[in-house]
């Protein structure tokens, strides 16, 4: 059996939705168990959310003030001091789990595997390097923690309907004091969280190292550097709208419109509304 | 503060097309532009700008690679840091490993801050940074857009997925730097001159006795599934029909 340990995310309140998808990734690894881990000040309403993904065999659940903002450096010893008891460590590939899963693997001694797109086999993975431009098989050597992220884009959330046991634990590594959350100012962002908006329009400089596969993208003004190609690959339909016939975003366009933006963007909210 | 250590990594330009060797072995790397990490120059213009605003002394280069790479520390002098530090390696070392060796120049320099890139755009992976303040028992701050420094320690404002996040680290400390952070200054011809007067210190990564790491083997290498290729519309008529079509609208 391949015991897994997955890190939950979540807002502190409720589960993000990467963490279902993370399931459906740690579930395709060979008679995997796989056990939820949730850090949270009040961990009770989020753990009933991880126990009802399917495939879920365990929650675990800390509670402590000290986990407001999910702070990686509050957050990574106490996921060690759990690791012990596991083959794999696994979080997303999210601007939370890219923070906190390298600061596990260093404290464990180990190398990460950054992105896993697809599993291959127990200890074979597929991720993209290059922002998408390559896809490389990895290895991870046995007898030592495998511990990875799940590039989010590339799964489908598990179902809910489980009644997993849920089960709290003490928190048993120190909580350092050099590092304090201040603020969360998403509520008051009018930014969405990209990761997760089903549509997105973007336009202005196009490189963010980030990968996002929302149902419909639209790109406007966007030329496409290498980068920001790779970056929305995953989209479900990708429309780009751009004066320059040659720019590359028209390769990767489901729909491409030849056009000046400050005509076309009027014309196409008019006939939106 | 006295010191901040910039680390800098050269990888393929961004504006290359990467291409897989037909074989499978790796990328095709040979000949093609080569330029420092885009994210990894962001984090060196915000180290100028700290300096320039005299909240900082002394500003250290630090890569890790081949001889090739004292180009891309070069260009990061002229861009107006004092000195660089290459650690010397035939072979890239893995994630781990180069945060080990950093580790190694932290403790011989005691920056009380070092910021590297969020991630480099050839792996990806987008560890050093966060596995560096681990090994170095310090607090870390990953996709910093904002900075502000107050006695010992640095209010940082982090670009997450759900919008911004504030967290407050002590110094000494580990930054990421983010895109939206500042955007870096164009390196100027007589600035060209004068950092190749600069000092440049080479390291073999075998003296720096780092541990070995597990490895994670790369074996490998292909393209990415295409995207079926798409349709071209005349007008936004056009365009709202085929949204239509695919019940987007």
């Amino acid at each position: 059996m391949a015991k897994v340990l997955l890190i939950a995310e979540h807002d502190g309140e409720s589960l993000n939705p990467s963490t279902a998808k993370c399931v459906a990734c740690a579930a395709d690894i060979a008679a995997a168990d796989i056990d939820v881990a949730v850090f949270a000040e009040s961990a009770a309403s989020i753990a009933a959310e991880a126990a009802s993904l399917e495939s879920v065999s365990r929650v675990i659940c800390s509670e402590n003030a000290a986990y407001r903002g999910g702070l990686a450096a509050v957050l990574a010893p106490q996921i060690v001091a759990l690791a012990g008891d596991y083959d794999y460590v696994l979080g997303p590939s999210t601007t939370f789990g890219k923070d906190l899963v390298p600061r596990v693997a260093a404290l464990l001694g180990v190398n990460q595997i950054s992105d896993i797109m697809s599993v291959e086999g127990e200890r074979t993975f597929k991720r993209p390097i290059y922002a998408g431009n390559a896809v490389v098989t990895v290895e991870a050597p046995a007898g030592v923690p495998l511990v990875a992220t799940i590039r989010t884009a590339s799964y489908r959330p598990v179902g809910t309907g489980n009644s997993a046991p849920v089960e709290t634990l003490e928190m048993s590594a120190d909580v350092p004091d050099h590092t304090r959350f201040i603020a969360s100012e998403t509520g008051k962002s009018d930014r969405p969280d990209l990761q997760s908006a089903a549509r997105v329009v973007a336009g202005g400089r196009g490189q963010t190292g980030r990968i996002i596969a929302p149902d419909l993208y639209i790109a406007i003004g966007i030329s496409g550097a290498i980068q920001h190609l790779t970056g929305i690959k995953d989209a479900g339909t990708i429309v780009a709208i751009n004066k320059d016939e040659e720019a590359p975003i028209f390769e990767v366009a489901d729909i491409g419109l030849v056009g000046d933006l400050f005509n076309v963007v009027p014309e196409l909210t008019d006939a939106v509304d | 503060m006295e010191k901040i250590l910039v680390g800098l990594k050269r990888v393929v330009d961004y504006n290359v097309r990467v291409r897989v060797k037909g074989d499978g072995s790796g990328v095709e790397t040979e000949g093609v532009k080569m330029s420092i990490n885009p994210f990894d120059e962001i984090a060196l213009e915000e180290a100028l700008r700290i300096k320039e605003r005299g909240e900082a002394t002394e500003i250290v280069l630090v890569s890790i690679g081949g001889g090739e790479a004292q180009q891309q520390l070069r260009t990061g002098l002229a861009m107006g840091a004092d000195r660089a530090i290459l650690v010397e390696t035939a072979e890239m070392p893995d994630p781990l490993s180069c945060a080990r060796a950093l580790l190694e120049i932290v403790n011989r320099e005691n920056p009380e801050l070092v910021i590297v890139g969020k991630q480099a755009i050839d792996n990806d992976n987008a560890q050093t940074g966060p596995m560096l303040a681990a090994l170095w028992g310090r607090p870390q701050a990953t996709f910093a857009s904002k900075l502000e420094f107050s006695g010992n320690s640095v209010r940082v404002t982090r670009e997450v997925d759900a919008g911004l996040d504030v967290i407050e680290v002590d110094l000494p400390a580990v930054i990421t730097a983010d895109l939206r952070l500042n955007e870096p200054r164009y390196v100027k011809l007589p600035d060209i001159m004068k950092a190749k007067k600069k000092p440049l210190d080479q390291v073999p990564l075998a003296d720096l006795s780092i541990a070995d790491s597990p490895v994670i083997a790369e074996t490998v290498f292909e393209p990415p599934a295409a995207r079926e290729r798409g349709i071209m519309v005349d007008d936004v008529a056009g365009l709202v029909g085929a949204l239509k079509d695919k019940g987007l609208l």
